[in-house]
């Protein structure tokens, strides 16, 4: 069945198997055109009222195309989004094991603390005589992050974890120019097993990138970067916990190695969550460090943003971290905004964004903090790393574990060796995980294991749950390998829409939707 | 603890599964010496009343907008949203969900990233959008990379009516990549000779429209200079409202358009989280940072839609992606598109059209105050004026009268000269008595 703009409308009209409905509807599964399908150019679900005559001050600017917006009334807006919600999938209607995201549950009594009208409705530049409580906030938040990371500063204003991480790699950049050595020392070091954002970050930072192998237990040997190490490398990026779960090792001789050659230690912070209250990257000899706020302090994905990525600062970092930033003179906060502003002994590097960062996440990521206070810090941390162990004991017999010889910390990795041979791929297995209940695990990350599937089940479930994932993943794993295919090629069967060509969306890029031509057209 | 499900039972029977004796012998790979004994110097556990308690205290001792009459904007403006929009991004489909790796589970929010790319190209007047930046600054500094890689040059030259922070962000960024900024001095009035800098070596110019002083500005002659030396123009705007009454910069042969789009369905926040729109002309697409969604069709032929052109991103290029960055901004987009949808072009021209008539009200007000000049010839909710006293000093002593009187322009410019500058803006949550307090405050301090 096609729809007035030619476009077919609904799944599986043509099969019986499905019981086709006339709407294309099924119960509470509602197809849902798009709002330019629906909506009309003369409705609005907003009334405002007319102003008086006046002088229009516009000039020759004022707009004389028509924009081509469809509005909704409220009522219709409000269905069509609800409708919209019911095809998504969030950690609040199941388990969401996605690896490297730590998708944990979202207090609602973090998002009443960032209505708060002394929060939500403050504005960036309003006299800092009226905000001190917003000061006091981003002033406590940065007491929390500091004294959980063990170090000295923070620069909260980078707007998420990339951003971060740009913040992290320019604040080592200013430092080694500062030192004379801007020149000179310009490559950065990588591991294979890395974020892509790593790579990314030291690029647009202006560094080339090295790339460290990793050895065959998941892990980094300090052999290996003492191999790379000379005058011109600036600095490591490494994520610990690593890409593959595990905690490196040799973290402290690294990162020793790292500042006996004149360069600095970039730590990848996405995987906090296994060691908050357990382990103080200041002690591991960390430099740089950004904390993704929407993973380890719970501050909602919301379908891919807003983040938060606040970097901490060791001492040799610290004087060259960007504004705005507070500074604390006889007991009162200052808020320096610009570089003509910095007390002496700082050289800020400059500005990663307008305004003062994510202030509502910084009020989310607080009350998280309020909340779970030290000892729930260090419980939800031992809760995670367990939760991820106990899924690795109940899977090992039957999927295949790279790295057998390091337990793991917040996040089990498994590659497809155990699947050799079945005709089912690890993409194949998540989708088939998908008409189970579930959304899919990380797969194929990190990259230096063939076919990865990475678990991290965070501390939010509960003994029960776990379990019924185990058995369900060992259902599947023995569907997988008595050669029951049915189950994954064509999976899912059961989500709102089937397997989509991800090739097509690419090759001719619809990127909007655009008046359909006229039906002759179609036809000819 | 309320958030942890597990018992001190099932904490036992788990690691007995798991084979160990106690936790910490899973954290065995961290060195002895470094693992911590107990909790961390910081408070324990508390229950909701109690955080409740001390965030509320906090809260308490900032001056809400909604609480005053109120005048700030300069980048951040202070709008009314509608009470479904708050409702909607709460729905925990939308909320507790992640970037829609998974397509088949996730196409409420890749639909509604489809209606929002829509809607920002049609607001700008460009060919494609993508599904947003963090905000307009940092989109800003992205469009400038993105104009490198299409020109392979690396100078960008920057209007004088650039918002500071954004100028501050662009030279960061260049200043990190070894790029060239040449960066106007800051232009009151709007008269600055931004064609004489463009050259052979631009890769680049970037103005802004309204500008910062609040100026509207004409781009055909700057995009047709910059197109004739082979650079292109980046089109800046704070205040997507004022696209429901400005010609748009898609008219005007902008190539690159970014914008903050704060100002439709997200609160004021205190600077963030904002949502930055982002677009182009559809030939530049590959070279576009951030995620962009498509249309496309699953196997039994019904429409859906994907992330794609992800062979741009970090995740596949690693070093040699268009940018680093790995998220949007998806809820504050979802607001976005939820406010823009309730408004259609209906609502958005009814409501750009009330926020301009308030701030000719405000402006023609304050022009009859003794000390003040109002400096814009054009304008759309933002002005400047100039005082008779050093404008910070104004602000905090408005302030003391329970007034928020706008931004002086020696916040965001200190020691430039510029100290007795104010930015002034007024949306449609200002009523006629919030403008005469204002007036009346002004003219007993002034």
């Amino acid at each position: 069945m096609l729809n007035r703009q030619g476009r077919p409308t609904q799944a599986g009209a043509a099969s019986h198997e499905d019981h086709a409905t006339f709407t294309g509807n099924k119960a509470l599964q509602q197809v849902e055109p798009l709002i330019f399908e629906i909506g009309r150019t003369e409705t609005t679900g907003v009334d405002i009222e007319q102003p008086a005559p006046f002088k229009s001050r516009l000039g020759s600017h004022a707009r004389q195309s028509e924009l081509g917006l469809p509005g909704l009334s409220e009522p219709e807006a409000m269905r069509h989004y609800v409708r919209l919600s019911q095809k998504n999938y969030g950690i609040d209607t199941g388990l969401f094991p996605l690896g490297s995201c730590t998708m944990k549950h979202n207090a609602r009594l973090n998002e009443k603390m960032a209505r708060l009208p002394g929060f939500s409705d403050v504005h960036p530049l309003q006299p800092l005589s009226t905000v001190p409580g917003a000061l006091e906030l981003m002033l406590e938040l940065a007491r929390y992050l500091m004294t959980l990371t063990g170090m000295p500063a923070v620069a909260l204003s980078p707007k998420a974890g990339a951003h971060g991480e740009a913040c992290g790699m320019m604040a080592i950049k200013a430092a080694i120019a500062a030192k004379g050595e801007g020149a000179t020392r310009n490559v950065v070091l990588v591991p294979e097993s890395a974020h892509g954002t790593n790579p990314a970050t030291a690029a647009l930072i202006g560094f080339s990138v090295k790339s460290v192998p990793a050895r065959p237990d998941g892990t980094v040997a300090v052999e290996d970067v003492k191999a790379l190490l000379g005058p011109d490398i600036a600095a490591i990026m490494l994520t610990n916990p690593n890409t593959c779960g595990i905690f490196e090792p040799q973290i402290v001789e690294i990162a020793a190695a790292m500042h006996e050659a004149g360069a600095y230690f970039y730590c990848d912070g996405a995987n906090f969550n296994a060691i908050v209250g357990k382990a103080r990257p200041g002690d591991l000899g960390v430099d740089a460090m950004h904390i993704n706020l929407h993973k380890t302090f719970s501050t909602p994905h919301g379908g891919g943003g807003p983040g938060a990525g606040p970097v901490v600062l060791s001492e040799r970092l610290a004087p060259f971290a960007p504004v705005p930033f507070i500074h604390v003179e006889d007991g009162k906060p200052h808020l320096i905004e610009t570089r003509a502003e910095a007390p002496e002994g700082n050289q800020p590097f400059g500005r990663m964004t307008a305004f003062h960062g994510q202030m509502g996440m910084y009020v989310r990521a607080l009350a998280y903090m309020l909340s779970h206070g030290s000892d729930g810090m260090k419980q939800a941390s031992e809760d995670a790393v367990l939760n991820a162990n106990y899924i690795r004991a109940g899977l090992a017999d039957l999927m295949s574990l790279p790295f057998p010889d390091h337990p793991s910390m917040h996040e089990a990795l498994f590659d497809d060796s155990w699947l050799k041979g079945t005709g089912v791929s690890t993409l194949d297995f998540a989708k088939a995980m998908i008409d189970e209940g579930y959304h899919p695990m990380t797969v194929y990350f990190p990259l230096v294991v063939h076919g990865a599937m990475l678990i991290e089940p965070t501390e939010s479930e509960s003994k029960a749950a776990l379990d019924l994932f185990i058995a369900t993943l060992r259902d599947l794993a023995m569907a997988a390998k008595g050669n029951d295919k049915e189950r994954f090629t064509g999976a899912p069967h059961h989500a709102p829409i089937r397997r989509l060509d991800e090739t097509r969306a690419a090759r001719q890029p619809v990127l909007k939707w655009t008046e359909a031509q006229p039906v002759k057209d179609a036809a000819e | 603890m309320r958030y942890l499900p597990l018992t001190e039972a099932d904490r036992e029977d788990m690691l007995a599964r798991i084979g160990v004796s106690d936790i910490d012998a899973l954290f065995s790979d961290v060195p002895a010496d470094k693992l911590l004994k107990a909790p961390v110097d910081l408070p324990r556990a508390r229950g909701e009343l109690e955080v409740e308690r001390i965030l509320g205290r906090m809260a308490g001792r900032n001056t809400a907008a909604a609480s005053v009459p109120f005048f700030c904007g300069a980048g951040a403006y202070k709008h009314h949203v509608p009470a479904t929009v708050d409702h909607l991004i709460q729905r925990s489909e939308f909320l507790t969900s992640y970037t829609p790796y998974q397509p088949e589970i996730a196409q409420g929010t890749l639909q509604y990233l489809f209606e929002f790319q829509t809607q920002v190209a049609a607001l700008t007047g460009m060919e494609v959008a993508n599904a947003s930046m963090y905000d307009g600054s940092t989109g800003t500094g992205e469009a400038v990379l993105m104009a490198h890689r299409v020109t392979r040059r690396s100078k960008a030259v920057l209007s004088g009516g650039l918002h500071p922070h954004y100028v501050e962000v662009v030279k960061t960024l260049s200043e990190m990549a070894n790029d060239e900024v040449v960066a106007l001095a800051p232009d009151v009035s709007a008269s600055e000779d931004i064609l004489s800098q463009i050259d052979d070596q631009t890769s680049c110019v970037v103005v802004q429209s309204p500008d910062v002083f609040g100026n509207l500005r004409d781009l055909k002659p700057i995009a047709e200079k910059a197109h004739a030396h082979g650079a292109l123009l980046i089109a800046v705007f704070t205040e997507v409202v004022s696209l429901g009454a400005v010609v748009p910069p898609g008219a005007q042969d902008a190539d690159i358009v970014v914008g903050e789009g704060q100002s439709i369905g997200n609160a004021l926040n205190f600077g963030g989280p904002y949502v930055g729109l982002f677009a182009a002309k559809s030939k530049y697409i590959r070279q576009m940072p951030g995620r962009l969604c498509g249309e496309t069709v699953d196997s039994t032929g019904q429409r859906g839609f994907v992330l794609t052109l992800s062979t741009r991103e970090q995740h596949i290029r690693r070093d040699k992606a268009t940018s680093n960055i790995c998220t949007n901004s998806g809820l504050c987009v979802l607001a976005f598109t939820i406010h823009m949808t309730l408004l259609g072009q209906a609502g958005l021209t009814r409501l750009a059209e009330v926020n301009h008539a308030n701030a000719v009200k405000l402006a023609d007000a304050l022009a009859g105050v003794k000390g003040v000049s109002v400096l814009n010839e054009t304008f759309f909710n933002e002005f400047t004026v100039k005082l008779a006293r050093p404008a910070a000093e104004v602000v905090e002593a408005l302030a003391q009268k329970g007034i928020l009187a706008g931004v002086p322009v020696s916040r965001l410019l200190p020691k430039a000269g510029l100290d007795d500058l104010l930015l002034v803006a007024s949306t449609e949550v200002n009523s006629d008595d919030d403008r005469a307090a204002f007036v009346a405050a002004l003219a007993e301090v002034l």
